[in-house]
């Protein structure tokens, strides 16, 4: 996770919540695949169909409140984000974000900066880059590390018991 | 150094002596609840991802249908049967048809001074009887069902010292939507919420499990009461006894207190899309709605049902507009037919659903369409949450909600 990466930018708002993430009526399709165009769909159904691999999330605060389902934080993965920056997370959301391997950034002054369809440098654990500025970031403490660099919790502890 | 209640339950899970606000520790849990939202994708990768799956203990597991119960779908089927099979295959205890998850946790489960972990967001609910409840997602869930541990970041504690007593009409719900909206829907992120003091003494438990069940719309990792007579009282009924009862220490360090008196509290709304959206209800007063909904695991409770059929005795639902009632509980139906509650709600012309999650879940019963309006003593009115994007919802006390269903636009009991 030390590699520093670059990234387009889309903007979200705060307190953008699970049922936004992804609503109910589609958590009972089969697969992540299946979900991922209706990612954001109540707030922009034409999101899920622009976002790129690679792509970040920008957003206020209180990003991922409500629901405990990990379908949330699995479909903004699935979609190829490389990480999401945030003013402040849920703390389910951020719990499942990590087991899922999905990056989460917080920073406070970022969101309140940028501007959609820039792109930013971001070095995990160091700083991000935008418009000639740099925001220093947090490191993660070493356990939630662990999880996020090996791809997820079920990963961690298959590669800390030698299966992987 | 004192303790918070918090921080005396995880110490406790914890095997020390001592922890506090910021420790990160590994806890071995007491129960673990799960329910058909997310318990299929729990048990797939059990069976696919994990070398040598096994449970670490199956007498902490309790596995509850409740999200879309009946089946609406050979999808939720489906999904319901991978849970009902591995459920006897493991001998891990399973209710299907018994109510609302946290409604049946808190009448067969929950004991003070647990440390519970439930996949599914309003397990802060468990605070009322003193126990440490938090949400978790159904990837936690598998770590803690194979492992019988996890780890947990010591909450910092925001106190709650309650005076006074609630007015007549005003309800457990008005407090806690007055509180989330004075904190905000991120107010109490990462930290835990204590409510003690001698208002704490007035409430009653369906007022208590209300209002931690709550506290997860402010950002909560748990909410906890201290155990008092009434809490006892209602696990002595139950047949139960405690872990441990705590209160937290006089020296306790609490991140904000805050002294709020009931009978300052006024019955509240929260309008779309937030819950810390909060007014006055009297500002919501005409608001033409389609649907009223009386239930969920925050308001589906015995007490909930006859403050609903005070209010509608005698009086009719109004023309063109839906009114379900959804007891939370097999038990709570039971009762609320034994006290001829449901026949009053039946005659004023009431739809009366099977316990289970229902409206408040958005996807199995009373699913709203483009442009209407519901108003809910579910959990939560974010966009979209009971039905379409381009949807509302508003939420209110049982007293509310009926006065509304009666009216036909957002009313108070006291007005009707």
């Amino acid at each position: 996770m030390e590699n520093t990466f670059t990234a387009k930018i889309w903007v979200l708002g705060d307190d953008i919540d699970t049922d936004i993430i992804l609503p109910t009526e589609y958590l009972a399709l089969k697969t992540v695949e299946d979900m991922k165009p209706y990612a954001f769909s109540p707030l922009r159904p034409e999101l899920a169909g622009l976002i790129q691999p690679g792509d970040m999330i920008v957003a206020g605060k209180n990003f991922g409140c409500g629901s405990s389902r990990e379908q949330a934080p699995e479909v903004v993965k699935a979609l190829g984000i490389s990480c999401v920056v945030a003013k402040s997370y849920a703390r389910i959301f951020f719990r499942n974000a990590i087991n899922n391997g999905l990056l989460l950034i917080e920073n406070a002054d970022l969101y309140d900066e940028v501007t959609e369809g820039g792109t930013a440098e971001v070095t995990p654990g160091k700083d991000i880059i935008y418009n000639g500025k740099t925001y220093e970031i947090a490191s993660l403490p070493a356990n939630l590390m662990e999880i996020l660099n090996a791809g997820g919790l079920v990963k961690a502890m298959r590669k800390r018991n030698g299966l992987d | 150094m004192g303790m918070t209640i918090a921080e005396k339950i995880i110490a406790c899970a914890a095997g020390k002596t001592e922890v506090h606000a910021g420790d990160i520790e590994t806890v071995t849990l007491d129960r673990l609840m799960s329910n058909d939202g997310t318990t299929h994708l729990t048990i797939d990768m059990f069976n696919n991802k994990i070398k040598h799956p096994r449970i670490a203990d199956t007498s902490k597991l309790v596995w509850i249908v409740d999200h879309n119960i009946p089946a609406d779908s050979p999808k939720t089927a489906a999904s319901q049967k991978k849970m009902r099979d591995f459920a006897r295959e493991h001998g891990i205890t399973f209710y299907e048809g018994e109510g609302v998850c946290h409604q049946v946790m808190m009448e067969n489960h929950v004991r003070p001074g647990e440390l519970i972990f439930g996949a599914d967001s309003h397990t802060c609910a468990y605070g009322a009887l003193g126990a440490f409840g938090t949400g978790v997602g159904c990837t936690d869930y598998l770590y803690a069902m194979v492992t019988g541990t996890s780890w947990l970041l010591v909450p910092e504690t925001i106190r709650f010292n309650l005076t006074g007593k609630l007015p007549e009409g005003v309800y457990a719900r008005d407090l806690i939507l007055t509180i989330i909206g004075k904190i905000s829907a991120n107010g109490a992120n990462y930290r835990a919420m204590e409510f003690a003091g001698e208002g704490l003494h007035t409430l009653t438990m369906a007022d208590r499990i209300s209002i931690c069940n709550l506290c997860v719309e402010a950002g909560a990792k748990t909410a906890l009461m201290e155990v008092d007579d009434v809490a006892m009282e209602y696990l002595t009924a139950h047949g139960r006894t405690p872990k441990a009862t705590f209160a937290s220490d006089p020296d306790a360090v609490f991140a904000e207190t805050y002294d709020i008196d009931l009978s300052t509290i006024r019955p509240i709304v929260a309008k779309p899309h937030f819950v810390d959206n909060v007014v006055p209800a009297d500002e919501c007063l005409g608001v033409k709605i389609d649907e009223a909904f009386l239930g969920s695991c925050n308001n589906g409770r015995i007490e909930d049902l006859r403050v609903g059929a005070a209010v509608i005795k005698g009086k009719k639902v109004a023309p063109k507009v839906r009114f379900l009632v959804v007891p939370a509980s097999r038990s709570v139906y039971k009762q609320a037919m034994e006290e001829g509650l449901l026949d009053i709600f039946m005659e004023s012309g009431a739809i009366v659903m099977n316990p289970n999650c229902s409206v408040c879940w958005g996807a199995c019963q009373g699913v709203i369409g483009e442009g209407e309006t519901l108003i809910s003593t579910g959990t939560r009115n974010f966009k979209g949450r009971a039905g379409h994007k381009d949807s509302f919802v508003y939420l209110a006390s049982a007293a509310t909600v009926t006065a509304s269903a009666v009216a036909g636009e957002i009313m108070t009991a006291d007005k009707l």
